[in-house]
């Protein structure tokens, strides 16, 4: 019994493997029914008419992507599908790369040209200096595109002189920074703000859910399975629930088992 | 010589300080225009300061390789890694750097098929480490750890769909752990942290907390 | 110590791997341009990392390292193209020596200087320059912190805890209620000026509770987070390489 609480940890990254593999091979289906702050989210964003500008904040880099680059491509989804023009920026240098490959290709599929129905700004350094800024003049703190091209006169941009100008805005964030964008944005300049975030940061939402300083979030891969399901366009985060939920179980048995065989041996000692 | 070393610096965190925090209760054009002017100055200072980490990276680095110390060959990579993509990243294309930035360029390639995959990777391997240690070390010894430990067992589940699958009421108890004892333990640290941050730059301003400064004279 | 099974190990994953990806590229599974050369890149990348697993390896520190000097290049390119070209160089630099429609913006000089301080924190004279680029930024971002934070923070967290206690339904209520128990009793908690002794000790302990509940929440989210990111990247080895899955 004691032998099996010393196994070779290499044996458990196998059943790990396995957990995760097998259901991606086998593309066992499985339903995600949107939870209430996702739903809340989603309503928002689809209350917006033609024309109306949500401001997207990419404030992640490679080591987030897996969770919240599946939640910016549904979100540019459900975006370019109602006409509705996108300000895409990142307040992470490592996040430009991400952020443009979604709206170019997210943009492409509908048809979406830049500087005319969506624009990307690209990346400045400050984090709140560049949300305070931008709610000042939003073409100060951007006086060029991540292209080159001048904002100023910008079709994409056209009534959007600050953040108070903008109809929602979304921060997609692997860190802190959406603390900013609520203490600096969202609360001095009076817009509404929605968070995708990884699933670690989720359980730090709910005290600004409460407070209604956040319209809603979503949390983790599930939360962008959830925002796929309601926009009707399934991708790789639905998919990815029947892997999540076999190796969720299998961590819980690890959990008891661990704990069955710690008590067994420990009493008989 | 100590005028300008420490209370030259000290009197320039005191005025900004004082004005930034007035600012907020001005609503005059003026003191709009002082916000727009002041916060695009440290963005564009900000942007300086990224160097330096780089700069920190490097020197790291040199040193290892320099005075061969275990593993210093590994420390080449970072040279020829950060060469290569600057290089890429100057020429732009063919454009080069004094021109607008191009699109599909080799710095991009290195960008999607090295940083991504690699940046990806990393982290993904503690998941295996995560269930390692749920097996070998995650027990139940006292009262706090067992609410822990059932809290979260109760969230692993309720958070996938297998969880509705299992029984109804584990989502239910998932949400409820969520939106109130979760809620209220983060709302209390949240409340304690911003105290923190308000002292801190209190501190800060009035020239009590001086660690900004760094060390020497 | 590299055993001489380890060289053999890699050997053999090597050579396999180079078998699997020539197949593919002349089977057309995999296209011979920047896209499939990229996808084999990106795989050779993410299995040496994997490689750690089994254990700490030389083609695993070879990757690593090379992810890190990567990654500071694109950072300091992407600083060039997005901060300093159009904020310094075309603002103020450019429009002095050659004609433009807007002339050089002074204002920025100001702040040129004191980034420019910045680098001479390196400097074993004139390092005590930097201190005043550093008093700029820390003292302006305290003075913008404090009263943003009082609203924002404290003050909009403390308003739902005003608010009524009878919602209107019995446990609406008693939620209510346990969310202010839970908020008193875990700033009691974090109280370490007085003993936590006596009643004092009781609402800490209270506290202790709803602490372990959250950190537990965490947990679970926390591993909900690595498993996503783990899934991604067999999602990726899965389909974009193998092309077994759909």
């Amino acid at each position: 019994m004691e032998k099996l609480l010393k196994i070779d940890r290499r044996i458990i990254f196998i059943f790990v493997a396995l957990a995760v593999t097998i259901p991606l091979l086998f593309s066992f289906k499985m339903s995600v029914p949107p939870t209430r702050h996702v739903i809340s989210m989603y309503d928002k964003i689809d209350s917006l008419s033609k024309g109306s500008h949500v401001l997207m904040s990419f404030d992640y880099d490679p080591s987030s992507k897996e969770e919240l680059q599946p939640m910016a491509r549904a979100l540019l989804h459900h975006c370019f599908k109602k006409d509705i023009k996108v300000i895409g920026m990142t307040l992470y240098p490592a996040g430009t790369g991400l952020a443009e490959k979604a709206i170019t290709e997210i943009g492409d599929e509908y048809g979406k040209r830049s500087g005319i129905d969506y624009v990307f700004l690209g990346f400045k350094a400050g984090s709140s200096l560049v949300i305070l800024n931008m709610g000042e003049d939003i073409y100060t703190a951007f006086q060029k595109d991540f292209y080159g091209k001048k904002t100023a006169g910008m079709q994409a941009l056209k009534g959007v002189s600050s953040l108070r100008d903008i109809d929602y805005a979304v921060n997609l964030t692997a860190g802190g920074i959406y603390e900013a964008w609520i203490v600096y944005g969202k609360e001095k300049y009076n817009f509404d703000l929605g968070v995708g975030c990884t699933a670690v940061m989720g359980p730090e939402m709910y005290p600004f859910i409460q407070s209604k300083q956040l319209t809603g979030f979503l949390g983790g891969l599930k939360g962008a399975a959830e925002y796929e399901t309601l926009v009707g366009h399934k991708d790789r985060a639905s998919a990815g629930m029947a892997p999540q939920s076999v190796v969720h179980v299998l961590v819980v048995c690890f959990i008891l088992f661990g704990n069955f065989i710690y008590f067994a041996t420990g009493r008989k000692k | 010589m100590n005028f300008f070393k420490r209370t030259i610096p000290m009197i320039i965190a005191f005025v900004m300080g004082i004005l930034m925090t007035f600012q907020y209760y001005v609503p005059h054009e003026s003191s709009q225009d002082l916000l727009k002017v002041v916060t695009r100055w440290g963005m564009i200072i900000s942007g300086f300061a990224m160097f330096i980490g780089a700069y920190s990276l490097f020197h790291m680095h040199w040193n290892r390789i320099r005075q061969k110390v275990a593993g210093w060959g590994y420390s080449i990579f970072v040279f020829f890694g950060a060469g290569i993509t600057i290089i890429f990243g100057l020429i732009n294309g063919g454009e080069f750097f004094w021109n607008d930035k191009q699109t599909g360029t080799m710095f991009d390639w290195i960008f999607n098929n090295v940083q991504v995959p690699a940046g990806a990777t990393i982290f993904s391997i503690l998941a295996f480490f995560m269930a390692s240690a749920a097996y070998r070390t995650f027990r139940a010894r006292n009262k706090e750890a067992t609410i822990l430990l059932v809290a979260a067992i109760i969230v692993m589940l309720g958070r996938v769909p297998i969880g509705t699958m299992i029984s109804q009421y584990i989502p239910v108890a998932a949400d409820w752990i969520m939106s109130v004892p979760n809620l209220a333990a983060k709302r209390a640290i949240l409340i304690g942290v911003s105290i923190g941050v308000i002292a801190t730059s209190i501190k800060i301003i009035f020239g009590i907390e001086r660690a900004y400064l760094g060390g020497g004279d | 110590m590299i055993k001489k099974s380890d060289i053999s190990i890699t050997t053999w994953i090597l050579i396999a791997f180079s078998i699997i990806n020539i197949i593919f590229l002349a089977t057309g599974k995999l296209e011979f341009n920047a896209k499939g050369i990229g996808i084999i890149t990106a795989v050779a990348i993410t299995l040496a990392m994997y490689s750690f697993l089994y254990k700490d390896n030389p083609v695993f520190k070879i990757a690593e390292n090379l992810f890190v000097g990567v990654a500071m290049g694109y950072s300091l390119i992407i600083i060039w193209y997005n901060i300093l070209k159009p904020d310094v160089f075309e603002a103020l630099i450019v429009p002095m020596f050659k004609d433009t429609v807007i002339g050089p913006q002074y204002s920025v000089i100001v702040p040129t200087i004191l980034g420019l301080f910045m680098f001479l924190r390196f400097s074993t004279k004139l390092s005590w320059l930097s201190r005043w680029s550093f008093a700029f930024i820390v003292g302006m971002g305290s003075g913008i912190a404090i009263p943003n934070f009082i609203n924002a923070i404290l003050l909009r967290q403390l308003e739902p805890m005003f608010a009524p206690l009878y919602t209107g339904s019995f446990w609406g209520t008693v939620n209510t209620l346990l969310v202010l128990v839970g908020v008193v009793s875990v700033l009691f908690y974090f109280f370490f000026s007085l003993e936590h002794k006596g009643a004092i000790g009781g609402v800490s302990v209270i506290g202790v509770w709803f602490l372990m509940i959250a950190f537990g929440a965490s947990f679970g989210y926390t591993v909900m987070a690595r498993m996503s990111l783990l899934i991604g990247r067999m999602q990726f080895l899965l389909k974009d390489w193998l092309g077994i899955i759909q």
